[in-house]
């Protein structure tokens, strides 16, 4: 069972809907409980990171999340779930969960792309990743393949070690970060067509580890 | 750096499809659900459902595609059309859409773009124009009014103006329809795309006019629109999404070629 973590931050429809499609159980859910009792978390998320942080304060969630990835439970974050995983938020200026050390940036204003034209934000469409490591999850990804993002901010850990892949847009940001038992990407898998689904797929049969 | 979109609309009457597409002739084509898997399935980057459905109390039958077409296609798809209240925005969102665009309802009532983002996200937010070129004058200086009712009803607000306030109440990006243009297949707004793109700072989709590849390079490039919805031209036939994906990426277009 998938355990898909609900802390009224945004609609998690596509995201059961694409693991269901994919042929596995899932649940979304704010009992710990459940969460504890899952074979794997994904810890999804839009909105601002402040009241997310609230909400997950006072469902408790913040404290089971941590728990769960002390005892190496594959856990996926999706966007603002890739992002309040860091220790702290420009976003509102917010203390995060600290699972991983590092902070959540705004992109710079004003943004100019290689060719000295304005870019807006937030960034938001088609993009590719650049993948520094290679992972479980992202067996089967090809460069080619592009990913849908909606967001104003990304996610910068502290060691460099932590970084995945990265995505380009005016800067290279991390766009897909790990560590351990660990995988966060910064775009929506469930929105990005059949290389989306093949990640989901990949975490869903995930146990955690690095072996191939 | 990001792609440029190429977005197909579908427009939904009490549930089905008003136009089939012609060259595919083995799925029902008077299904939304199943248009939108073929797009998806084609290479579209988003899809776009315009409900044209004339009642507001058989809205459950437009909810209930969204969910079947959230249950089949896994990227992004907005919902437009007799969205008039937050009410309406949450039963579209919550049924699986990501977006869900207002028009005229914003238009009587600027808030609703504002209490949308509130509750949603910006990112949810698109606003529709649509719009008619009438020549600048006092009030209306960029020489282009927004209309409502299909055209028929000139509003006295400049589309300049109105996009940037739009922005400023918190929308997620624009849909930018030229009502002249729209089903001529003669090419987008060409001088209106890059007034209002260049102008906010929130993605624009160039709509109305698409007859030809060329028509969709123009926009993307010289007419600085960030995506470019296309109906008659897939719908019809002329061209094929992949055909005009290979045919941008083949003039140095940034466009998703792998799905």
């Amino acid at each position: 069972m998938v355990a898909i973590i609900d802390y009224k931050a945004g609609n998690l429809m596509s995201v059961e809907c694409a693991v269901k499609k994919l042929g596995f159980s899932c649940c979304v859910t704010r009992s710990a409980e459940e969460v504890r009792g899952s074979e794997s978390i994904i810890f999804p998320g839009v909105g601002a990171a402040g009241e997310a942080m609230v909400n997950l304060r006072d469902l408790g969630l913040d404290k089971v999340l941590k728990e769960v990835f002390e005892v190496h439970k594959p856990i996926l974050g999706i966007c603002l779930g890739a992002q309040i995983i860091l220790e702290a938020s420009q976003e509102n200026d917010v203390q995060c969960l600290g699972i991983i050390k590092g902070d959540v940036k705004l992109f710079p204003r004003p943004l100019f792309s290689e060719e000295n034209n304005r870019l807006k934000i937030p960034h938001m469409g088609w993009n590719g990743i650049h993948v520094r490591k290679s992972h479980p999850v992202l067996k089967g990804i090809m460069p080619a393949d592009e990913f849908y993002f909606v967001h104003a901010y990304y996610p910068l850990p502290a060691l460099d070690d932590y970084v995945i892949g990265t995505t380009g847009y005016g800067i290279e940001f991390p766009s897909i970060i790990g560590y351990e038992n660990l995988i966060a990407v910064q775009f929506h898998p469930e929105k990005s067509g059949r290389a989306g689904l093949r990640i989901l797929r990949n975490f869903c049969t995930w146990d955690g580890g690095y072996a191939e | 750096m990001l792609s440029k979109r190429i977005i197909p609309c579908l427009d939904v009457r009490d549930g089905k499809t008003t136009k089939g597409i012609k060259f595919k002739e083995n799925i029902d084509i008077g299904d939304p659900v199943e248009m939108a898997r073929f797009y998806y399935e084609e290479g579209a980057d988003e899809i776009v459902f315009y409900d044209i459905t004339a009642s507001s109390d058989r809205r459950d039958i437009m909810i209930d595609v969204v969910r079947r077409v959230a249950e089949e296609i896994f990227i992004p798809f907005s919902v437009g059309g007799g969205i008039r209240t937050i009410e309406d925005m949450r039963q579209v969102l919550l049924a699986g859409a990501e977006k869900v665009s207002v028009n005229t309802a914003a238009v009587h009532n600027p808030k609703i773009i504002a209490e949308g983002a509130r509750a949603f996200g910006s990112q949810c937010i698109v606003l529709g124009m649509d719009v008619k070129k009438v020549g600048a004058s006092r009030k209306i200086p960029s020489g282009y009014e927004i209309v409502i009712h299909g055209g028929r009803t000139y509003t006295g607000i400049d589309a300049l103006v109105w996009a940037k306030e739009a922005e400023n109440l918190g929308a997620g990006e624009i849909c930018l329809n030229a009502i002249d243009a729209d089903g001529t297949q003669q090419g987008y707004e060409m001088a209106l795309t890059p007034l209002i793109s260049e102008n906010v700072n929130i993605p624009v989709i160039a709509s109305g006019g698409a007859g030809d590849i060329d028509h969709i390079y123009y926009v993307l490039t010289r007419g600085k629109a960030d995506a470019a919805l296309v109906a008659s031209i897939v719908h019809y036939g002329t061209y094929t999404i992949r055909q005009i994906k290979d045919e941008l990426h083949a003039r140095s277009v940034k466009v998703r070629m792998r799905w």
